[in-house]
């Protein structure tokens, strides 16, 4: 019994597993993997919260510098005390921010220049991001200004070179490096504190 | 005399590239993927359908980021009311976000809250969100939203 066995053994082939078909499993659980796989960019509106205030006013603004956008809890606007619709928000903060002081009502210089936004408790979120929108925007469309023009509207000259728009300027930058638009035009956005109630 | 030359070029071996190491390459592309590959991050409670705008700015770094959903509950059909959900766990005391807040800040000062806001909340909640995270220290916000399309 056992010499057959060793017999049958003998005579046997190598046992080996194919692998010709392993590429093709392996190619379909790619193709799975590469159809399911998303990456994904977080993208959004960025802001910069003031910080904390320690029993502190904060800094006085004069009147003329501030541009005030008031939206209540229908979702309306009042943009320096005047009801006005979102559609003509963008050109009124660039002609604020764009003044050097030749309007008495609008702001001096862009670096004084103030956009605040204030929010009643019932305001929608919605209305509140559409608001935060263009008034970025207004920055964005000058900053693309300066991209393209390589100078402010001042006439300062800014940048080396001249590109597209603010983005291509932007997606050329190393995370560490200065980003000389925004710093040559500064916005400033304050996001007004909430009434408390009392 | 060129006839001579040519045929003393051919070989006996059979044309053809050897096929042995190519499940190799596929399975390191594979694995890649599949590392790489985040199905489904969090089992988020709230549903958070985000506004659209069109001045975005993209997060590159991703390990900055700390999400915190605010929107209404997911009850089945219904919507439930707001409520905040930070990382896996719903915020029960809004007083206790600041602690929350402030210790990722420990541990990455870069920190960038990215407040993934429903569309059809209030303000109240957003801007009692923001004091907690003013007072945790977390000032670098993102309000998330998605791409506005054009209107062609």
């Amino acid at each position: 019994m056992p010499g057959l066995l060793e017999k049958r053994r003998d005579d046997r082939e190598e046992g080996e597993i194919p692998t010709a078909g392993m590429a093709d499993i392996a190619f379909l659980l790619l193709i799975f993997f590469l159809l399911v796989t998303t990456i994904n960019v977080d993208t959004g509106i960025g802001m910069t919260l003031p910080p904390k205030l320690e029993d502190q006013e904060p800094p006085p603004v004069k009147e003329r510098n501030l541009f005030n956008i008031l939206v209540n809890s229908q979702g309306e606007l009042l943009v320096e005390d005047e009801p006005a619709n979102i559609g003509q928000l963008r050109q009124r903060v660039k002609a604020h921010v764009t003044n050097f002081g030749e309007e008495p009502d609008l702001s001096v210089s862009p670096d004084d220049a103030v956009i605040s936004i204030k929010t009643d408790a019932q305001t929608p979120y919605d209305t509140y991001i559409q608001v935060l929108d263009e008034v970025w925007m207004a920055y964005r469309e000058i900053w693309d200004q300066i991209a393209r023009t390589g100078q402010t509207p001042q006439g300062d000259q800014v940048l080396d070179q001249t590109y597209d728009s603010y983005e291509a300027y932007r997606s050329t930058l190393e995370p560490q490096e200065e980003n000389l638009i925004r710093e040559a035009f500064k916005a400033q956005i304050s996001i007004a504190e909430p009434d408390t109630g009392d | 005399m060129a006839s001579q030359r040519f045929e003393r070029r051919t070989s006996d071996t059979e044309p053809g590239f050897t096929t042995a190491s190519l499940p190799d390459i596929v399975f390191m592309l594979l694995i890649f993927f599949m590392v790489s590959t985040v199905l489904r991050e969090q089992d988020i409670k709230v549903r958070t359908q985000l506004p659209e705008a069109e001045a975005l700015t993209k997060i590159e770094q991703k390990r900055l980021i700390s999400k915190i959903h605010i929107g209404p509950l997911k009850k089945g059909e219904n919507e439930g009311e707001t409520a905040i959900q930070i990382d896996d766990a719903l915020i029960d005391n809004r007083r206790a976000i600041r602690q929350i807040m402030y210790n990722k800040l420990q541990n990455e000062p870069r920190l960038i809250a990215s407040l993934k806001v429903d569309v059809g909340s209030e303000m109240e909640v957003v801007n009692e969100v923001q004091q907690e995270l003013r007072e945790a220290g977390a000032l670098r916000i993102n309000y998330s939203s998605n791409r506005e399309n054009p209107p062609n």
